[in-house]
């Protein structure tokens, strides 16, 4: 958010900063629209009334990923596509996050061809590996919450952005 | 339009043929020769299948004419179907028929990607599921399930395609 970067001269005020920027930050997820296979159609039911994602407030599917905090790899990924997925990952501003649902995203599943990457992790960074074949809409909820939780337990030099020496009090004041 | 009509008025059309005919699950079918192909695609045309459903191609491999390509017609005025299947040997192209149906271009273009059997006169004969410098003709029967690299860690540098 960059207010953090303003008062790390206050370890006191950091660390409860810290706590109120990541329950923000954990309950405003918002992922990208974004699906690949059948996978998606579970995604989706997840975010209807039944399953309701607008618990975990993540319910604002942004069309786009300039707008999101989370891309869900929904289905099989192929080699063709995944150039496209890799611009939309590149594209998402920091901090983001990334899960892998259901078998093909994280392993590649039953596609050992030449035309399946054989697993998301080949190409961006995940965080949160969903299994089933496709998995139910409560395996995506619990994938969200595992999202949750890594949120809230970050500390500023773990997040993706931070530099050395960004924490360190200035000397001389 | 009656098929046997159709195929009466095709033998008299193009007399040396080489006409081999066989219903395959209700489906009228009809073996040509690669010489008489292009002629007998204008001829049919013009007796009335005005429409190319799909352009499919198998490959036969211990045969020694090693591919097959088959040509789904129907005529839109009855809806009759008629497969016109045409065998070719690897090292010959089949004549293009994109200027008689346009969808033939995408079907050809289908056939010539996952088999690499050619198609001479195609207007844009290019891939077009695979991206552009992907190796190989995934479907034909000595191609390797895996393909090539499957055991090395995947790049998206490694594809470039037609963006």
């Amino acid at each position: 958010m960059g207010l953090e970067n303003q008062l790390v001269g206050d370890n006191v005020l950091v660390t409860s900063l810290n706590k109120l920027v990541n329950w923000g930050r954990s309950n405003s997820v918002w992922p990208c629209t974004f699906g690949l296979a059948c996978c998606a159609l579970e995604m989706i039911a997840s975010t209807l009334a039944d399953f309701d994602i607008s618990r975990f407030g993540s319910e604002v599917f942004r069309p786009s990923p300039r707008q999101s905090d989370l891309i869900i790899i929904a289905g099989t990924l192929t080699k063709k596509m995944s150039v496209m997925v890799k611009r939309i990952y590149d594209q998402m501003a920091d901090p983001k996050w990334v899960i892998a649902m259901g078998a093909c995203a994280s392993c590649g599943g039953v596609f050992k061809s030449y035309a399946v990457v054989q697993g998301a992790d080949q190409i961006i960074p995940v965080d949160v590996y969903i299994p089933g074949c496709p998995p139910r809409p409560e395996a995506v909820l619990a994938g969200l919450m595992k999202i949750q939780e890594k949120i809230r337990t970050e500390r500023l030099d773990q997040r993706r952005d931070f530099k050395p020496g960004m924490l360190e009090i200035p000397t001389g004041n | 339009m009656e098929i046997e009509k159709a195929l009466i008025a095709l033998s008299t059309e193009c007399p040396d043929l080489g006409l081999k005919r066989a219903d395959r699950h209700g489906m009228p079918e009809i073996t040509v020769s690669l010489e008489s192909f292009p002629q007998v695609m204008k001829t049919l045309r013009a007796l009335g299948f005005d429409m190319l459903s799909d352009v499919v191609g198998i490959d036969r491999m211990p045969r020694p004419v090693r591919f097959d390509v088959i040509y789904l017609l129907m005529a839109m005025e009855d809806f009759s179907r008629l497969a016109v299947k045409v065998e070719v040997a690897q090292d010959r192209e089949v004549p293009s028929v994109s200027g008689i149906w346009n969808s033939a271009n995408w079907g050809e273009r289908e056939v010539f990607d996952l088999l690499g059997i050619g198609f001479s006169g195609h207007p844009d004969l290019r891939r077009i599921l695979m991206w552009e410098n992907f190796e190989g003709h995934p479907l034909r029967k000595d191609f390797p399930l895996e393909g090539k690299d499957f055991d090395k860690p995947f790049d998206t540098e490694t594809i470039k395609d037609y963006f």
